[in-house]
């Protein structure tokens, strides 16, 4: 009875979207990539097509790489739907007959809801900064260092003022990178990275030393530190606005050797590296385990990417932050993987095809433990003191969740019952890994034993009126989807 | 039979087992521990997991079958009180309860229940009109021409209410064990044997059923199956508005609950149904029927049409073929007594039943009238 519209359904169009329906649509079976942006490139290439910042070297060959990925996707006739928000994946019903199982995708495009169906469908979500709750993140003038990354890359913007950019990680280092090149002003970079994260991370170095991303890395590295002023074992930050108003970011107070610092700044820039946006994963249902050496929950998969949830599987950041060129390999070999589970390819033909990408995946992910190791930020960051602000859609503080533990909240979904803590329009995004470190310190447990919420669709936000409007017919469905 | 108190130390031998932590199970624990009676509670996951923690909240005797009424008007004389009860007041607000009627065809039948209620002696439904709903709910639709009204209902927080029941029957001496599902259920000599999952063994010689969605499993271990259905009752919660509505709002003529909280958000249910896996313990949404009650608030609140939905879920629930629920002692064995099958509606009230159930056990008796909810209905 169930009609299909499409064969694969893949979520999302960074590297991993981009190289698995390529390679699925290019073995014909038929693939449409839904995305909510308005071309491809996920955060990574973002506006690789179109971005203002023309000069090649400002966002350097590693972005320019995305571009390389589009051509695929053109000549592969797989369906491109961009503008498109995914707001929920639900599972097949397990008293299904075989081969009339589908996935209703539910989605919002052009301004309308509808359902779709599929056979199989490849989350390729990516990833999201890691929350990093300080005292006065909420003022404006404070963001993520990836927020400002997108801005660079779809309008060429640049931040004006005074500007401290804090944390740790790649991605802040890449970021400082592309500003020199761009000729922006940045006043300080304050590196948080504990001290003692070296001695766990030492050991890891000979993995490191193969890295592709070594030599790359390193020459950034010591531009950036030839150049601006960099200010090592912050154990301690906040942001200050003028005394006793709630206006707009006047200065960075840090700590370093136990003395506190203070600088003006019109802008700061918080990172402490990437987790995986598992959001669309989680309200599908699909299993997820805590991730101690990258300190976040992922969800669970086989080296296919497939999930808990038959007919849903992962690639990419989404399923573990692995970087770039990992998430396209991944991509390639979650398609062969849903090809061969829809027949179109046997067993063998699909192990033959994904050797080359598996090699490549390795390769991408040699040295990635050193760095995950050496960037986990201090617990100080993770599970903020009390009176930080936690939750910013409900105003959370860590001291309130703290209160919910002893009163007998075990883990964050009895928190967000009790205090509504993740029950805002951004759904835990920016306070769910915190709430379970807080959680997990408060009780002394690990953060795999308090677990983390379960989020429900729409993972993303619509309104009333494409919901009541959702087509109810046949008839209906299709006068959204043809255009 | 009343509990015999027992000499061992509490921790080695309840006079009371209950079965299910939800609302009902900790409402029982708490008045059975008021009375000095020693409580143990084992929940299968954690206190409110499931119908009692993500309920719409609703503190309702408006539109209740009759043979509820009597529990239900006592239940919100406690709801008025509750925080002399468990020591929080559970966020219960009392701004009324409304069901709008969208004809006159729909009004008469208000008219119709409150003669119905009105000859039983009940008087807390009265009907009013256009002028007076328009006043209660500035924002309702204009079709809208009247409407049965509920003054002292009102809506309460669901987790923070069970949560303050565990935590007061707690402080009287009860003890809850989470985690441990129950899978057998034997008699002998006066004592009752409850083991669960994983191997562990509890006596005592009473038990309580508060297993809710699971609570067949447990009467079918006492030789008295019954005709349960798991439901997954839908909600959905928009994103902050300008606050604009008080009372809670239900319609006539279709499903609807409406409720905005203090915060601005507003929580749309009304019992559209999902999909139970009750073994997994997990739900799945309908967006069909999620759509059909947003098409319901569309027509009957214009202001929300550009509202947005931040989420959606639903819980897992028991709802008996007659819509009422069980409560009493089993009809096959001495000191088992059932309190479950609230058929999407027992929240408002849980903290009367427990009451009861403590009535039973400690007095063999209680002065409420639960002849219509006994088990032997479903007797073949």
């Amino acid at each position: 009875m169930s009609r299909f519209d499409f064969d694969i359904a893949v979520v999302g169009s960074g590297p991993a979207g981009l190289a698995a329906a390529a390679l699925a649509a290019s073995k014909g079976a038929s693939v449409v990539l839904l995305d909510e942006q308005a071309e491809p490139g996920g955060q990574i290439y973002r506006a690789v097509t179109e971005t203002p910042v023309r000069d090649r070297k400002v966002l350097g060959p590693d972005y320019w790489h995305g571009a390389e990925l589009l051509g695929p996707l053109r000549d592969s006739g797989a369906a491109h739907w961009p503008g498109t928000i995914v707001w929920s994946v639900a599972r097949p019903r397990e008293d299904a007959p075989d081969g009339h199982r589908p996935i209703q995708i539910g989605l919002s495009r052009n301004g309308s809801a509808a359902m779709l169906t599929v056979r199989h469908v490849i989350l390729a979500t990516g990833a999201l900064e890691r929350p990093f709750p300080i005292p006065g993140w909420t003022l404006p003038g404070v963001l993520g260092a990836g927020a400002a990354q997108v801005l660079l890359k779809t309008s060429g913007l640049v931040p004006s003022g005074a500007t401290v950019m804090a944390g740790s990680g790649p991605l802040l280092w890449l970021l400082a990178w592309q500003y020199l090149q761009a000729g922006a002003r940045i006043d300080a970079i304050l590196d948080t990275t504990p001290k003692e994260n070296w001695r766990a991370a030492l050991p890891l170095l000979p993995g490191f030393l193969r890295s592709p991303y070594l030599g790359k890395g390193m020459k950034l590295m010591l531009e950036v530190r030839r150049k601006l002023t960099v200010i090592g074992n912050v154990t301690a930050l906040r942001a200050e606005g003028a005394i006793g108003g709630d206006s707009a970011l006047k200065s960075v107070v840090y700590t370093r050797n136990g003395t506190e610092h203070r600088l003006p700044a019109d802008t700061l820039l918080l990172h402490h590296g990437v987790i995986p946006n598992l959001n669309l994963a989680n309200a599908t249902g699909c299993a997820q385990r805590w991730d101690e050496q990258q300190r976040c929950w992922r969800p669970t998969t086989d080296e296919w990417g497939a999930t808990s949830v038959e007919g849903v599987s992962l690639a990419g950041d989404g399923a573990g932050i692995g970087g770039a060129r990992a998430a396209e390999e991944a991509g390639r070999l979650a398609a062969l993987d849903a090809l061969h589970r829809l027949g179109r390819i046997g067993r063998e033909q699909r192990d033959k095809a994904a050797a080359p990408h598996r090699a490549a995946l390795d390769r991408a992910l040699t040295g990635r433990a050193f760095l995950d190791t050496l960037y986990t930020p201090a617990e100080a960051f993770r599970a903020p003191a009390d009176d930080t602000i936690v939750c910013r859609c409900e105003e959370i503080t860590a001291g309130a969740v703290r209160e919910a533990v002893r009163l007998g909240c075990s883990g964050p979904n009895q928190a967000k019952s009790f205090l509504r803590c993740g029950m805002g329009p951004c759904q835990g995004r920016l306070c769910g890994p915190t709430v379970t470190e807080v959680i997990a310190a408060e009780r002394g447990v690990s953060p795999a034993e308090v677990g983390y919420y379960r989020l429900r669709p729409p993972v993303k936000p619509i309104t009333l009126a494409e919901l009541a409007a959702l087509p109810k017919t046949d008839a209906d469905i299709d006068a959204v989807f043809k255009h | 039979m009343t509990a015999t108190v027992s000499t061992k130390p509490a921790s080695l031998c309840p006079d009371v087992i209950v079965i299910g932590g939800g609302l009902h199970g900790c409402s029982a624990a708490l008045h059975l521990s008021m009375r000095g009676v020693r409580v143990l509670v084992l929940e299968k996951d954690h206190v409110a997991r499931h119908a009692s923690g993500v309920n719409a909240g609703g503190v309702r005797q408006l539109g209740r079958h009759v043979a509820e009424v009597p529990l239900s008007v006592a239940s919100m004389a406690l709801w008025h009180r509750i925080r002399d009860l468990v020591d929080d007041d559970c966020g219960f607000e009392s701004h009324g309860q409304i069901k709008v009627a969208e004809s006159e065809a729909e009004l008469a039948t208000s008219h119709a229940r409150v003669a119905e209620l009105n000859a039983l002696g009940f008087t807390h439904e009265e009907v009013v009109g256009q002028d007076e709903l328009r006043a209660l709910v500035p924002a309702i639709a204009d079709h809208c021409v009247g409407a049965l009204v509920s003054r002292g209902d009102g809506a309460a927080i669901p987790f923070r209410t069970t949560f303050a029941f565990r935590r007061k029957a707690i402080a009287l001496g009860a003890r809850f064990q989470e985690g441990g599902t129950v899978t057998r259920l034997a008699r002998r000599g006066g004592l009752w044997t409850v083991e669960t999952a994983d191997g562990e063994k509890f006596e005592a010689p009473v038990v309580v059923n508060a297993a809710g969605a699971w609570a067949d499993r447990i009467a079918a271990q006492a030789g008295e199956p019954v005709p349960l259905e798991v439901i997954a009752p839908m909600l959905m919660i928009t994103a902050r508005v300008a606050p604009f509505i008080k009372p809670v709002v239900g319609a006539t003529g279709r499903t609807l609950s409406f409720k905005q909280f203090p915060n601005g958000t507003v929580l749309i249910g009304g019992g559209l149904l999902g999909r139970a896996v009750r073994d997994e313990n997990r739900t799945e949404l309908d967006f069909s029927q999620v759509s059909v009650n947003a098409r319901t608030v569309w027509d009957l609140f214009p202001c929300m049409r550009g509202a947005t939905i931040v989420r959606s879920w639903a819980g897992i629930e028991a709802r008996m073929p007659d819509q009422i629920p069980v409560i009493g002692p089993s009809g096959t064995e001495p000191d088992l007594y059932h309190s479950f099958g609230f058929s999407a509606h027992g929240f408002q009230l849980g903290p009367i039943v427990g009451r009861i159930t403590a009535d039973l056990i400690t007095g063999g008796a209680t002065d409420l009238p639960i002849a219509p909810f006994s088990i032997g209905r479903f007797a073949a």
